[in-house]
């Protein structure tokens, strides 16, 4: 075949991978990447008085994220509030991630280091609640960890506590909550990470006189590193940007910044302002996702 | 066993905390099913067992019309979401790579990298607009969104599928004459069809359980099964919502299942 007639096919293949694709980009352009563009530019204008926005630009919106104006002379100030959302969003986030990570490293081990044919059953186990229903997810550890909830009527039936433990509608129950509902992305990338894990490595570093500590912190969890990263940024990601469970378990008190965002947009408040923390949110997301893919990436060639 | 063989990969204490792990992972959900069966209104205390929430769930109006409402969504969503994500899956696997192939992927996946509550308020202002100029407030709003979301989760195992087929039966129909569209309605779709199914499953899974783009999507009087619960929330909950939440967790664990049949046949 002729180097044109070549060109010519590979051309055409192209053009019909792009038409092909088309419907799908067509419909995400409508109702999922378009729309962030409105966010963007509502971040820019003033808001109306009775929510909505007034279509005049300003920069209040990125402003009043971190200020506020005080309403007699006008002067900025740090706007609290608003910090202690941030922080205790970041905060337990953060923690979210580490309790994961607490359980779910011993549990993608003990996965791994099953005899081959009960693996898929262990994996099967973790996958299921990684595709429940969140928000039944959610309820289900609300209706443990409330007042009248099982934990509480079974510790004072048992005649541990006298009265119940006051766990819901504080940033331990979100805690609780986003550790339970986010557990199996850890597990999952942990697994993919041990699974690939030469175990004969174990067998040198015991031969070399390595305690099991000394090899759990020299030989294991360097090499798993990718996966470990992986899963944390799993973890990490959808808890920053959580919305059900801190509104289900935090009880519209301990609000995170997905509850804060909704509140902006309520009637009466500040929509530019919701818009510029959810692009902030955006953009915290992505750059942490881009962090992930270039783990994930080194995680592919073992060892590397 | 008093001389233990010294096992490599054992790590003291992690199979404890493994199986604890398991525990707590299936004691909230064993907890909410059991209560749903329980006699009295208590989601805590057992006096017995009765069917009677599952009635009083399905006597009740709301639920029924929330149950509908969630089903029509998420079959309209499943089947257009996997009709579009079968043809880019086509268009961006098998062929030579292409200029922009990186980016189609890209933009497929998206919605799984947003968070769901940034895109939830962008399509709450947009589709608001939308709203006021035309007037419409039907269900068009959550079938347009639901589908776009579902995009990538169909279109990842129908992808998967594709790439583990072989490419040699198609130019064999080929070569028997057999016209492009043929060769896709006789070989490749047949081959393709339990990727299909699987991705078409799973879409309708994820539309089932959305909440937040649901929430604040929906025009008055809009509550799907998910955001009819959450409304239930303001309220003291009684094992009602525990049936409702069983019944739902009922059924994505057969579509799960059944996804997971149809996908490990490859191997």
């Amino acid at each position: 075949m002729s180097s044109a007639a070549e060109e010519r096919l590979r051309r055409q293949s192209a053009r019909n991978g792009w038409l092909l694709s088309m419907p799908a980009l067509a419909l995400l352009a409508v109702a999922a990447i378009g729309p962030l563009a409105i966010i963007v530019i509502y971040s820019f204008l003033t808001p109306g008085q009775y929510g909505n926005v007034v279509w005049e630009f300003s920069w209040d919106g990125w402003v009043s994220i971190l200020f506020t104006r005080d309403i007699f002379d006008g002067t900025l100030g740090l706007a609290d509030a608003h910090l202690t959302i941030f922080w205790r969003s970041v905060k337990l986030s953060i923690l979210t991630t580490l309790v994961a990570f607490g359980l779910g490293f011993p549990t993608a081990w003990f996965i791994a280091t099953r005899p081959a044919q009960q693996r898929a059953m262990w994996l099967f186990l973790i996958t299921i609640p990684f595709w429940t229903n969140l928000l039944i997810r959610t309820f289900a550890i609300m209706e443990v960890i409330r007042a009248e909830g099982v934990l509480n009527t079974a510790l004072m039936w048992s005649g541990i506590i006298e009265r119940p433990l006051a766990i819901i509608y504080t940033d331990v129950a979100v805690l609780i909550g986003m550790a339970y509902v986010y557990l199996p992305l850890m597990v999952l990338p942990l697994f993919a990470a041990i699974d690939r894990f030469d175990m004969r490595l174990l067998e040198a570093g015991y031969d070399l006189y390595a305690s099991r500590w000394q090899v759990l912190r020299r030989v294991i969890l360097p090499i798993v590193k990718p996966g470990i990263v992986a899963g944390s940024i799993l973890v990490f990601v959808p808890s920053l940007g959580a919305y059900v469970t801190p509104r289900v378990l935090g009880g519209g008190k301990n609000m995170m910044i997905g509850n804060f965002i909704e509140l902006q947009f309520l009637a009466g408040r500040n929509w530019p302002l919701g818009a510029a923390l959810s692009v902030t949110l955006l953009v915290i997301v992505t750059a942490a996702l881009l962090v992930y893919v270039r783990a994930a990436n080194r995680g592919s060639n073992p060892h590397g | 066993m008093a001389e233990r063989r010294f096992e490599i990969a054992r790590i003291p204490g992690f199979a404890t905390i493994a199986v604890a792990t398991f525990v707590m992972l299936y004691l909230p959900i064993a907890a909410l099913v059991t209560f749903s069966f329980n006699e009295g209104n208590s989601v805590a205390v057992w006096s017995g067992f009765s069917l009677h929430w599952y009635e009083k769930a399905w006597a009740n109006q709301a639920v029924k019309d929330a149950t509908v409402r969630s089903l029509t969504i998420a079959v309209c969503a499943a089947l257009i979401s996997t009709t579009v994500a079968t043809l880019a899956a086509m268009g961006t696997t098998r062929r030579a790579k292409f200029r922009g192939e990186t980016f189609i992927y890209v933009a497929i996946n998206q919605p799984l990298m947003v968070p769901e509550i940034v895109t939830a308020v962008a399509l709450m202002i947009l589709f608001g607009m939308v709203k006021q100029a035309t007037g419409y407030q039907g269900l068009g709003y959550l079938i347009l969104a639901h589908s776009a979301f579902c995009i990538p989760f169909a279109y990842l195992p129908i992808r998967a599928r594709l790439e583990g087929m072989d490419l040699s039966l198609e130019t064999a129909a080929g070569d028997l004459y057999a016209t492009p569209w043929q060769t896709f309605r006789h070989v490749t779709l047949p081959l393709l069809g339990p990727g299909i199914l699987a991705g078409a499953m799973l879409a309708f899974v994820i539309s089932l359980d959305d909440v937040i783009i649901t929430e604040f999507v929906k025009s008055g009087g809009q509550d799907t099964l998910p955001t009819y619960m959450l409304g239930q929330l303001r309220r003291t909950m009684t094992p009602e919502v525990n049936a409702i939440s069983t019944a739902l967790l009922g059924l994505t664990v057969v579509l799960l299942t059944a996804f997971f049949l149809l996908t490990r046949k490859r191997d």
